[in-house]
């Protein structure tokens, strides 16, 4: 693993501490920052201590992300996050999950792409799931999803 | 013996229903690699919200004791262990269905994780009350030092890292504080409208535990289920049953070992089985045999990996310190009913408590049944592809997560959680001091306003948070769990260097 790969995490995170620590030793009314005060300091203590050790080479812990890791999840993530924050609220729960879900069949299944019959089984279980789906939200649990431009 | 009188709570229509939902999908799950059973319980907390507390705890409870045990199944089969806490299982548990065993084995497997969880339970049951019993010892400044020692115990002994685990925790208090302010309602931390309310922590569970794992199965791209898949053949249940009985030193010393893993906070399965393996091993006369098909070597891990699920349990809803990410979980479930472990729990609430500890009891018997009659089919149901169990749980993910208040906001921090999550775990950060410090803030933070509070009318609150025996033994075991950690990961280091 390289140390930029170490750098750039540890100092997302020691920003956010360091982020953290000023609003809560800059805003009023400061009974209301007590607490985030104490762990603040700790937070911003132990940031820092990774980021140099991250920089001085010496935090290497974690596995790390390989190029083809990063290909491999970038599609899926991709439309993990506009299923999670736009298609569902935009189409409705029940439309967009469907679309999703066989897309990322399709996307990750490692059956046959050319042939009819991997076609069929993809769709068949696309169906079964949002059956499954409306059956245990909708029925069982009564849970009133948004139903934006479709169902 | 409170707990004979609740028996009878258990054996309801509904609470049975659900103890058998339960264990039938937990071992499925279970028995699927990848799915941990910590993800399991996550998104199973949503289908809990309609039930009462002790009925969604019957449910929670046979989920977490059946994936532990089914993921033996995948482990004896597949030679992939179902959860971490099933590594030590293939060793011999694979080798003996390769050698034309694994009936044998499964079976093995299962009566064994029945002596051994019926074990913990009853060390569960007989513990928990004299330990809750102490919780009345404590006042505002122990809860929140109890807090505190929750966030680091899981942060140091659980991590490989102690300064990542612990930097973990503080990112689990500082997303705690998100949100209005309790006693004055000022806004802390809100850089988006989503946050108003706070970070709500069944939504926080789901994203930090299941939406990691969707996206290793991404990770894993369109990789064929290559498994080692090998077909059970017929054996004699009562010849297993007589086998567990000719092998008492590997079924105690697994026993055992998963005990006292389980009493001690952060340390897990994974460890239990390993450790009770190895001196199963050591104890046998029959040492060379280890790793060639020997069933002293799964009675031992097996027995081990489930007589931790209950002890792990008894910090758990004695002081509220969780001992494992599933009941830190479980914890998240109790708190959405507004019940609080410890005195407020068996004084209060003894149904929900007995109920559900007896429900474990119970459910050990159901986990063995089922899993002599079905592992066959599970096993087969943990070769389905991990492109159809990435979407199931992702599908899950969003309609569990809205559910609990019928927000999106909450699906967005789901979503946003667990990819974070995600990344931070690749670079050693651990998702278990963080959902510690998301749990366990709110009581922290509490405590310790109250606490300053009566501290500034009395006589400061350093005298007030300082002092007194049992502040000196929390705080005592707050900086020894640090600096055992720092003191092993030191030592690994030069062990490694030398």
């Amino acid at each position: 693993m390289n140390r930029l790969e170490q750098i750039i995490p540890t100092g997302i995170i020691a920003a956010v501490g360091i982020w953290v620590a000023w609003v809560s030793y800059t805003q009023q009314p400061s009974e209301a920052f007590l607490f985030p005060r104490i762990f603040s300091g700790v937070f911003v203590a132990l940031s820092l201590w990774t980021l140099i050790e991250a920089i001085l080479g010496k935090g290497a812990k974690g596995s790390g992300l390989s190029v083809s890791m990063v290909k491999n999840f970038a599609p899926g993530v991709i439309i993990m996050v506009i299923y999670l924050f736009w298609a569902a609220k935009f189409f409705g729960f029940y439309t967009a999950t469907t679309v999703t879900f066989f897309i990322l069949l399709s996307l990750y299944d490692p059956a046959s792409h050319n042939e009819l019959k991997s076609w069929g089984k993809r769709a068949l279980i696309t169906v079964c799931f949002i059956a499954v789906m409306y059956g245990l939200f909708a029925k069982l649990l009564r849970v009133y999803t948004p139903r934006e431009i479709f169902f | 013996m409170d707990f004979i009188f609740y028996f009878g709570d258990v054996f309801t229509f509904t609470s049975i229903a659900l103890l058998l939902a339960g264990t039938f999908f937990g071992l499925i799950l279970g028995a699927t690699p990848g799915l941990s059973p910590t993800m399991a319980v996550a998104l199973a907390i949503p289908f809990t919200f309609k039930l009462d507390p002790a009925q969604g705890l019957i449910l929670l409870g046979a989920l977490y004791t059946s994936t532990v045990a089914g993921g033996a199944v995948s482990a004896i089969l597949l030679k992939i262990p179902g959860a971490p806490a099933n590594i030590a299982t293939t060793l011999d548990g694979h080798q003996m269905a390769k050698n034309g065993q694994g009936a044998r084995a499964l079976q093995l497997s299962f009566l064994a994780s029945l002596v051994g969880g019926v074990f913990g339970i009853l060390v569960l049951i007989f513990m928990v009350k004299p330990l809750a019993n102490v919780a009345l010892f404590f006042g505002y400044s122990h809860y929140f030092w109890l807090a505190i020692l929750g966030v680091t115990i899981i942060g140091s002994l659980g991590s490989k890292s102690v300064v990542k685990g612990l930097l973990s925790g503080c990112i689990g208090l500082w997303l705690a504080t998100i949100g209005f302010d309790d006693i004055l309602g000022t806004q802390r931390f809100i850089f988006h409208p989503a946050l108003g309310g706070g970070i709500h922590i069944i939504a926080a569970l789901i994203g930090i535990f299941a939406i990691p794992q969707v996206i290793e199965m991404f990770a894993k791209g369109r990789q064929k289920v290559n498994m080692e898949a090998i077909e059970v053949e017929k054996h004699s249940i009562s010849q297993a049953a007589s086998e567990i009985t000719r092998n008492p030193r590997a079924l105690g010393i697994g026993t055992a070992v998963g005990t006292i893993i389980g009493l001690i906070p952060g340390i897990g399965g994974q460890i239990a089985g390993l450790v009770a393996y190895d001196q199963s091993q050591k104890f046998s006369p029959d040492k060379a045999k280890y790793g060639t098909g020997h069933p002293e070597g799964l009675i031992a891990a097996e027995s081990a990996n489930n007589a931790m699920v209950g002890p792990s349990l008894v910090p758990l809803l004695t002081l509220g310190i969780p001992g494992s990410p599933t009941a830190a979980v479980l914890l998240g479930g109790l708190i959405i009913h507004g019940i609080f472990p410890g005195t407020d729990l068996f004084d209060n609430h003894p149904e929900v408590a007995w109920t559900f500890i007896n429900s474990m009891l119970i459910g050990q018997v159901v986990m063995c049944l089922f899993g002599l009659y079905i592992a066959g089919l599970a096993a087969r149901i943990a070769q389905v592809p991990q492109s159809v169990m990435a979407a199931i749980v992702l599908g899950l993910a969003l309609f569990g997560s809205y559910s609990v208040q019928t927000s999106m906001g909450d699906v967005y921090v789901m979503g946003a959680l667990g990819i974070a999550m995600y990344f931070l775990e690749r670079y050693g950060f651990s998702a278990a001091p963080l959902v510690l410090g998301l749990i366990l803030g709110p009581i922290a933070e509490s405590n310790f306003v109250t606490g300053s509070t009566i501290a500034a009318a009395q006589n400061g609150t350093f005298i007030y948070f300082f002092t007194g025996w049992l502040n000196f033994i929390l705080i005592g075991l707050v900086v020894a769990s640090i600096a055992y950690s720092a003191w092993s990961e030191i030592s690994a280091k030069k062990g490694a260097t030398a």
